[in-house]
């Protein structure tokens, strides 16, 4: 499936909650489902910096497509991690970089993009985006 | 006396002072329990800056015209407000500042010159962590020494512990008079009677305590007070630094600049006298103006029915909270003001903030800039209720159910 695909999908799921509570309880089950990532990777290198609560992330290139895990110790920002990987991973570098990233919005998030919220939503962005430029370079 | 005084405030008066009380947050109606990052401004301080750039806005003890003469006498008159407040002993005594934070880099930046190599420094385990930079950043320039007076488990200073440390080399003593994560009233009285014994001086962070107690600097015989407008009902980018005339005069000027200069010539700058030795360029004239407002306003409500009220809320919602399982409250201090730090099992903070917020309710969440407490507790952060005057028992109980939702949903 594309990016798109897929975040249209994510905004189709979205659109059936009827209040935040529905939005948020959907979010906090999904952050119980994220792929954790393998505990050698949950050092310092792979935080991201900006978040309230820890996030690590981790990457790996496989057949020209990256795949992320990642964790967090608060249930909420997993749940926007699990989404973002659901989103990027198993995609190749070059359609991670060019993604745009307004379903957010469109999903009612939008408050978790201000660069003052402190789940670094923004940060996860930059970082998974930043890992994809990486491979990019590798594979060019 | 308890019930008499419960009864001088109107809490449904005092409510209807502060507009943003009416608003509604995520749909519902506004519960602002994050009084100790930033209190909110009654309507009296906010007409008080709307005054000043409606009507006599203009640079202050420079100008010959009637705007700037009103302009400086307002200033002026503010800061005998702020004074008499604090109870200094003349108003040069009070330098203002752009907030807390430049207080404390001004006494630290002028302690460079007083300090030498084996001179120590003492301060707080309780400490804010943009507290504890500018002396580290002292003793780098000085080779002054840091020593940490340490906290016990309930969140107090361990005083005999600081006895220990207290010594001939001791120069300074730095300690909050209310600590912003836990809550807890540090015995200052006692600090400060102790340290002057070996003729340390005494820097008390009062960020805290300002909203809640109304300091006696001169029955304290403290060296140096700080403090922020914006945690007692004023603006932000201002506060105080209060200073013993005889400490002041010993501190070299701050910041180069106007006012702060009697003379100068490319040869040589002689300073003026206090206060405006430290306050250098064009000030927060506004600001400082309505710091002497908000001073007013609290004084008027006054403190011993503010502390009455604020006491109470502080036990209705302790006892509420511990009815929570698996609610540890940290900060256990007997002698504490309105700030409940507390987590819920293993719950992250950041979790419950987010949820809380959704309902329209306003905590801090995570290490409240005082990371050293909370590796003390081994925590990430906590939750951070701090009430205000102006809040309630209903908004309490609110908070509560709403706080149970969140526990609920994120279980």
């Amino acid at each position: 499936m594309t990016i798109e695909a897929i975040q249209n999908d994510i905004i189709d799921e979205f659109s059936m909650f009827e209040d935040w509570e529905e939005r948020y309880q959907y979010m906090i089950d999904l952050g119980k489902t994220l792929p954790l990532i393998d505990e050698k990777y949950k050092t310092e290198d792979h935080i991201i910096k900006g978040c309230q609560s820890k996030v690590w992330v981790h990457a790996n290139l496989e057949d020209d497509k990256i795949n992320f895990t990642a964790d967090s110790d608060a249930i909420i920002t997993k749940g926007i991690i699990a989404i973002l990987i659901r989103v990027f991973s198993n995609q190749n570098p070059k359609a991670i970089i060019d993604a745009n990233t307004d379903f957010i919005d469109k999903i009612g998030l939008k408050e978790h993009l201000s660069p003052t919220r402190a789940n670094g939503l923004v940060s996860m962005i930059k970082q998974l985006k930043l890992y994809a430029i990486a491979y990019q370079t590798q594979l060019n | 006396m308890y019930m008499e005084l419960k009864q001088m405030l109107d809490i449904q008066k005092i409510r209807k002072d502060f507009p943003i009380l009416n608003r509604k947050v995520n749909g519902k109606p506004l519960i602002y329990f994050d009084n100790a990052a930033t209190s909110q401004t009654p309507q009296q301080v906010i007409d008080v800056i709307v005054d000043y750039y409606s009507n006599y806005n203009a640079n202050i003890h420079r100008g010959v015209h009637a705007l700037s003469q009103e302009a400086t006498d307002a200033y002026e008159l503010a800061r005998v407000k702020i004074q008499k407040h604090f109870n200094a002993k003349s108003p040069h005594e009070i330098i203002y500042t752009s907030g807390t934070t430049h207080s404390i880099n001004l006494v630290a930046n002028g302690f460079s010159s007083l300090l030498t190599k084996g001179d120590e420094i003492l301060i707080s385990a309780l400490e804010h962590h943009s507290n504890i930079v500018p002396w580290q950043m002292l003793c780098e320039r000085t080779g002054a020494t840091l020593k940490v007076i340490p906290m016990n488990q309930n969140g107090e200073l361990v005083l005999s512990e600081f006895d220990a440390l207290l010594n001939d080399k001791t120069k300074l003593v730095f300690v909050n008079h209310i600590s912003n994560a836990l809550g807890t009233i540090n015995p200052i009285e006692y600090i400060i009677n102790e340290a002057h014994k070996v003729d340390a001086a005494v820097l008390v962070d009062g960020a805290q305590s300002c909203p809640h107690i109304k300091p006696d600097v001169q029955s304290l015989d403290v060296d140096f007070y700080v403090c922020s407008a914006h945690k007692i009902c004023g603006p932000t980018g201002v506060g105080m630094l209060y200073g013993k005339e005889a400490w002041l005069n010993k501190l070299p000027p701050y910041q180069g600049g106007g006012e702060m200069i009697a003379e100068v010539t490319f040869e040589k700058t002689t300073y003026a006298d206090l206060p405006h030795k430290f306050e250098a360029g064009t000030p927060n004239i506004c600001g400082g103006i309505a710091f002497g407002a908000a001073v007013d306003y609290m004084n008027a409500i006054g403190f011993e029915a503010i502390a009455a009220h604020e006491n109470e809320l502080l036990d209705y919602a302790t006892h509420q909270l511990q009815q929570i399982e698996r609610l540890k409250i940290y900060g256990t201090s007997k002698e504490k003001t309105s700030v409940i730090s507390f987590n819920v099992g293993a719950i992250h903070p950041y979790d419950i903030g987010t949820i809380l917020d959704k309902m329209g309710i306003a905590v801090r969440t995570g290490h409240h800039c005082a990371q050293p407490i909370m590796d003390f507790y081994n925590i990430p952060g906590t939750i951070r209720a701090s009430f205000m005057f102006y809040n309630t028992k209903e908004e309490i109980d609110t908070f509560i159910a709403a706080l149970k939702k969140a526990v609920l949903m994120l279980s």
